[in-house]
């Protein structure tokens, strides 16, 4: 395969598909400024930039990154920052705000901080402030500063001038590749990468390889290949084929690409739900969001994935599409069968979401409850749909994740709030019946006692909120579109 | 030489030194990218790269281990089981119980069993999955409370006392009584634990570590090997992040690294993988705490009993430094007449549990903190003024142990923060809003911190190091302590620098080695400065009573009219460029080179009767939060923090600063998000950053101000500086303890709820429902 590394056309000739970017980074190509911290995607020492053609440099985890995903697109490390031994005014901005004490995250935030600077500059910003700061090292982790050095770098960088053009402002173009994308990018002959650019080449990959792993963000994934240290025979990226990654209405429906990343989808939130828009603040960071998509997120089955429960309060379909390229739709709460089970089959994948119109503009609330703000996973999520008039509940929607084997609706709950006069009775009936309807049980992320009580409570909150028009909010979230930065 | 170098560099505008904000030594590099860990360095064809085989169950015995199937896996070279030890099985730093390699006995989940050395990193972590282990499971100790009823120890408890105690109670017109489980605490260093050795001739060994003890690790692998201490040499340039988690624990990687490098006769670099790192090393100890106290009506403490129970896991490690540690500081800032502290070092089938800045201190500290609130709450005052009231001043200045306080900082700290934090309008301000607030509540504290400098093994105070001065005035630092991001080499450079008066750069502090200063002690106990600085300052003036003598001989003037200042040498009238003087002394033949050597003074205690003056001083701060509190679901925000902090006459105030910043949030994490977890059957469910949560910046509150409290250090330590490495991290007990006071709201702060910490949102949760069910009920649930 064929990438631009820091401005400098880099081919790769025969390698294992399983390779990530961060291991080819550290090894073949020698670049240890980028760290390796958790191999989890989850502490951001190894964030590197990231740019498909044409797009604006986003900030990934490398290490959980396959190669193969950078295929044709540019990728800029630490090391494209310090030409001539001039620092970056990032790097400038962090050393005069005493932002590195053990350095070794250190790499991470600059880059993070980079892709930052280098879209405020893109948008014409003069000025950042502390919210799109922690927005954008909100993957980061540092255990020595505490932050507030960095921060404050983050919020000063855009008054330093540039002492030398650097490679991130002034991107190399990139040259006409091979692009038979039948053929994988990345091969050991045992172990390939494809990166099919339609549909069409899906399918007919799929055909060939109904058990191959569909790569989108990675992100879940990445954890197979650094955590279980498996080998995959053929992985098939949906990174690049354009009709899975749109955001579109026809009509009164939304539609929304299983493999558009979380940043392109935030972005839009600002007016399509702040509910969803907070949500999606909350899901992951940063450099997840950059990476991961809707499709993955119900894909792999997780009953603690943060979209499915909206989907359900939003009564969405999702398009399932084999390998003979028949499509149909389902509607999401049938597509759960089990514990990480899924009626998406080997030679299947995700195509589109849909919502109505309808759906998205009735009166929702989204709650996120986790031990972290910011990149944790949530202990219970509830999404609610409801319409309140004259006082009466009318259809009323209730899915929450994190109480079950799987993401699911309190339907019993749904029939005793459908139709009623909303009361304080009303509001301790139902949290009742929620409990005895739910059985969540207890892990490192709570107990499930508390599940059961916060899936009460989310709802006793939804319902405070609908009756009060009072937000009974204790987080600060940003009040910015900080996702537009990088779209 | 022949010739010297002709060229004197220009002079710098401004010469820093000690006291001036001088950037971490590494800044430049660390965003460059190019400052070099362990795992940065070139690889080889020959290098091999190990992965440890761990156990599986938490107690038992092993019948069988059969490493065959992994010897055949690609790329494997070779395999090490307890036997293949040569030397010294046990590596355990002070009492022995921490085999290098688990022999038939399982001590804990995740014990090392064996280890692999492949051609790859991924081939030799395929390969550990390829072994046969079978064992006979034993019932295993996880209960801190079983094991402190049956007197299940690691090491002797300590206990501290003095006075009646029981008469104070029965005296006493006012008692409370309360418990507080403590959990422990990952350290969550950036960089997990790696060593590389290469063999060296004659059956020695060159060890590259990221360790806080390089001396100790000489020693261990020395034993391991069977060979003397001086075929091993042991290097660390820097640590990503120490935190007390590599003063002994990195020891199993460099043990196992040197043997496999011995029996290869190639470089191996031995890294542990996030996952493996957090499963087989020993963390934060967790602590179950009982406390009562005795107090008149104003609640001014009269008796106080604390039994502190701590989880040391399966073996003693530094466990009995660490309890000791937590029993004298139970006291924190408070005088209590009459006191008995009890610490039991409880043994659990768990991984042994070890270092963390504070070493035991921020667990006993916590304890009182909480009992102070609730002696607040029983007599209906404000908290803070109970803090104040009970503080150590002249007249009740003696510690449980017998240290008198010599030095009364705090009463004068507390007042100051108090007002700069206008924290009695905002107590009433919180007052009033609380009591319209069903759902949203505020919770507001301020908690002083004491804490004792020194070892408590008195004989670990001690340091060296060697200052060379080279024939063009550049000046070569080397000594013991070791730089995990604290900013102890620019500190000591700023020493050198000030001795000699030129500017810091001029001064390059290189890796800490254990053939350039021998038997040091491990960067720890925040005395990494002051030990290091002394013994770095004492090898200067060596060179400078020589270098006096040549002025002194040379251009016919006294001694006291010899100065080294800006750069330059003054002799009488006479003055030269530095460099330019360090030539004359060279062509005159003087040393210019010394070794230092530094011991604290003044220092002793006697365990067995629980008494002595076991710090040289103490580093003071506090610290005030606020919190908001959602009663709906126990998540709540920090809004707002202002912290005082002791140092003493700053060696470096930017330094000093990001010191407690990053002390703070790190034990703001330890007391709010980080949750260590273990299953019943004794398994660390909390394995990795995914299930484990260190703040992130967003955790961070917007209104953060720090300050350092002016006053220079009563004892003579070095320029008059105070260590700042541990105290910061308890400033964070104000978090915990507003978050308690907003909990406590919802009872109209008529009682004290349980609050576990980390105070997750679960557990303010449930601390919450407590108030909320004592308000409905009038009585404790």
């Amino acid at each position: 395969m064929d990438f631009i590394l820091n401005g400098k056309q880099q081919q790769v000739g025969i390698c294992d598909a399983n390779l990530t970017l961060l291991d080819y980074l550290r090894g073949d190509a020698a670049m240890k400024g980028t760290k390796e911290g958790c191999a989890s995607g989850d502490c951001g020492a190894c964030t590197v930039l990231l740019a498909a053609p044409g797009q604006p440099p986003r900030a990934i985890n490398a290490c959980i990154t396959p190669l193969g995903s950078a295929a044709n697109k540019q990728v800029w490390t630490v090391e494209a920052l310090t030409g001539d031994g001039a620092l970056h005014p990032v790097q400038q901005a962090l050393v005069d705000c005493n932002g590195s004490q053990c350095g070794f995250c250190t790499p991470g935030f600059v880059m993070a901080l980079t892709a930052l600077y280098a879209n405020s500059q893109r948008c014409g910003l003069q000025q950042l402030d502390r919210d799109s700061v922690t927005d954008a090292i909100s993957g980061n982790l540092c255990r020595c500063t505490g932050y507030r050095p960095i921060v404050e770098a983050g919020t000063k960088m855009l008054q330093i001038a540039p002492a030398a053009p650097t490679l991130v402002q002034k991107p190399a173009s990139l040259q006409p590749l091979s692009t038979n994308s039948m053929q994988p990018q990345l091969s050991d002959g045992e172990h390939s990468f494809f990166q099919p650019a339609t549909e069409a080449e899906l399918q007919q990959l799929l055909a060939l390889y109904p058990q191959a792993a569909l790569v989108a963000g990675a992100t879940d994934l990445g954890l197979e290949l650094t955590q279980r240290h498996r080998q995959f025979a053929q992985l098939i990226s949906v990174g690049a084929i354009p009709s899975m990654a749109r955001f579109e209405w026809q009509d009164d429906q939304l539609l929304i690409g299983a493999a558009l990343p979380y940043t392109d989808l935030e972005s839009r939130t600002h007016e399509l739900s702040i509910p969803l828009k907070r949500l999606l603040h909350r899901l992951g960071s940063r450099q997840i969001r950059n990476q991961g998509t809707i499709g993955g997120n119900i894909a792999n089955g997780s009953p603690i994935a943060d979209m499915p429960p909206v989907l359900l309060a939003w009564d969405a379909d999702i398009e399932i599409v084999d390998s003979s390229g028949k499509r149909t739709w389902h509607p999401l709460s049938s597509v759960y069968l089990g514990y990480r089970l899924t009626l998406v089959q080997a030679g299947q994948y995700i195509a589109r979401i849909r919502i109505s119109r309808a759906a998205l503009e009735r009166p929702h609330r989204f709650y996120k409850v986790s031990k972290r703000f910011e990149d944790d996973i949530s202990a219970v999520l509830g999404a609610f749909s409801l319409e309140l008039a004259g006082g009466r509940l009318g259809a009323v929607r209730l899915a929450f994740g994190g109480v079950a084997a799987t993401p699911v609706r309190a339907t019993a709950t749904e029939a005793l709030l459908t139709g009623s006069t909303l009361s304080d009775a009303l509001i301790a009936s139902a949290c009742d019946t929620l409990k005895n309807e739910l059985k969540p049980i207890s892990d490192v992320r709570a107990s499930s006692a508390y599940r059961s009580e916060m899936a009460a409570n989310t709802l006793r909150r939804a319902l405070l909120e609908l009756g009060s028009g009072l937000e009974l909010e204790v987080h600060h979230y940003p009040a910015g579109n900080e996702a537009a930065l990088y779209v | 030489m022949r010739k010297l170098i002709d060229s004197t560099a220009p002079a710098p505008a401004l010469f820093r030194s000690v006291g001036h904000s001088v950037k971490h030594e590494s800044a430049a590099r660390h965003v460059a990218g190019t400052a070099i860990y362990i795992d940065d360095m070139p690889l080889t064809a020959r290098h091999l790269h190990v992965a440890i085989g761990i156990t599986s169950i938490a107690a038992g015995r092993i019948k069988l281990l059969d490493v065959s199937a992994v010897r055949t896996m690609p790329g494997v070279v070779d395999v090490i089981v307890q036997a293949d030890i040569p030397g010294k099985i046990d590596i355990a730093p002070v009492f022995d119980g921490d085999p290098l390699l688990a022999g038939s006995t399982v001590l804990f989940h995740g014990q090392a069993l064996f280890a692999v050395a492949a051609t790859s990193f991924a081939a030799a972590q395929r390969a550990v999955a390829q072994v046969k282990v079978e064992y006979e499971p034993l019932p295993g100790q996880q209960s801190v409370a079983l094991a402190a009823e049956t007197q299940d120890f690691v090491v002797p408890p300590h206990i501290i006392s003095r006075g009646d105690v029981a008469a104070a109670f029965t005296s006493a017109p006012h008692t409370i009584s309360g418990h507080i489980e403590i959990h422990g605490q990952e350290h969550f260093y950036l960089e997990g634990q790696i060593s590389e050795a290469m063999p060296a001739e004659e059956g020695g060994v060159v060890v590259l570590s990221s360790s806080q003890h390089p001396a100790e690790l000489q020693k261990l692998i020395a034993e391991v090997l069977d060979v003397p201490m001086h075929k091993v040499v042991v290097e660390v340039r820097r640590m990503g992040g120490g935190f007390g988690g590599k003063e002994t624990q990195a020891a199993m990687p460099a043990c196992i690294a040197a043997l496999f490098a011995r029996r290869t006769d190639r470089p191996v670099r031995c890294r542990l993988p996030r996952k493996t790192d957090m499963l087989v090393t020993g963390k934060r100890h967790p602590f179950s705490s009982d406390y009562s106290a005795a107090f008149d009506a104003e609640g001014r403490i009269l008796g106080a009993e604390l039994v502190l129970a701590a989880d040391c896991g399966c073996s003693a490690d530094l466990s009995m430094g660490i309890v000791d540690r937590a029993v004298q500081h139970a006291d924190n800032a408070y005088y209590m007449p009459n006191v008995a502290i009890r610490g039991l070092p409880c043994r659990t089938n768990k991984v042994s549990n070890t270092a963390f800045r504070g070493f035991g201190a921020p667990q006993g500290m916590l304890t009182t903190e909480a009992m102070m609130d609730d002696i607040a709450r029983a007599v209906g005052r404000d908290p803070l003024d109970v803090r104040l009231l009970n503080l150590y001043g002249p007249g009740r200045a003696t510690t449980p142990y017998g240290q008198e306080i010599e030095h009364h900082v705090l009463p004068d700290l507390l007042a100051q923060l108090a007002a700069s934090a206008d924290y009695r309008k905002r107590r009433a301000a919180i007052a009033t809003s609380n009591a319209d607030s069903p759902v949203m509540r505020k919770g507001l504290a301020l908690t002083p911190v004491k804490f004792g400098i020194s070892f408590t093994t008195t004989h670990l105070n001690q340091a060296g190091a060697q200052v060379a001065i080279y024939t063009d005035g550049s000046i070569h630092l080397n000594h013991g302590g070791t730089e995990m991001g604290q900013g102890l080499f620019i500190k000591v450079a700023q020493v050198v620098a000030s001795a000699f008066g030129v500017d810091v750069s001029q001064v390059l502090v290189s890796a800490t080695r254990t053939d350039k200063v021998p038997n040091t002690s491990p960067t720890a106990a925040s005395a990494g400065s002051d030990l290091n600085g002394m013994a770095a300052l004492d090898a200067c003036n060596k060179i400078k009573a020589g270098l006096i003598d040549f002025a002194c001989s040379t251009y016919d003037c006294a001694a006291a009219d010899v100065h080294f200042t800006e750069g330059q040498v003054r002799a009488g009238s006479l003055t030269f460029a530095f460099a330019d003087f360090i030539k004359q002394a060279y062509l005159g033949r003087v040393p210019l080179f010394s070794s230092g050597f530094y011991r604290t003074p003044k220092i002793w205690y006697d365990r067995k009767r629980g008494e002595g003056r076991p710090f040289f001083y103490f580093a003071n701060g506090a610290a005030c939060a606020e919190v908001t509190v959602s009663a709906l679901t126990g998540e709540y925000r920090i809004d707002r923090v202002d912290i005082l902090h002791d140092v003493g006459t700053s060696l470096n105030p930017d330094i000093d600063i990001g010191q407690i910043e990053g002390g703070f949030v790190q034990g703001m994490g330890w007391l709010t998000t980080e949750e260590m977890s273990w299953n019943a059957d004794g398994v660390i469910t909390s394995n990795g950053p995914a299930n484990y949560k260190i703040p992130t910046s967003a955790d961070v509150p917007a209104a953060f101000n720090v300050a350092l409290f002016q006053r220079p250090n009563g004892e003579n330590s070095i320029h008059r500086s105070k260590a700042v490495g541990e105290p910061p991290l308890m400033l964070a007990n104000s978090v915990w303890c507003a978050l308690r006071d907003a909990c406590s709201s919802f009872a109209g702060y008529r009682m004290n709820p349980v609050l576990k910490a980390p105070a997750t949102p679960e557990q303010v949760y449930w601390a919450v429902q407590q108030a909320k069910a004592f308000a409905a009920s009038g009585k404790l649930q």
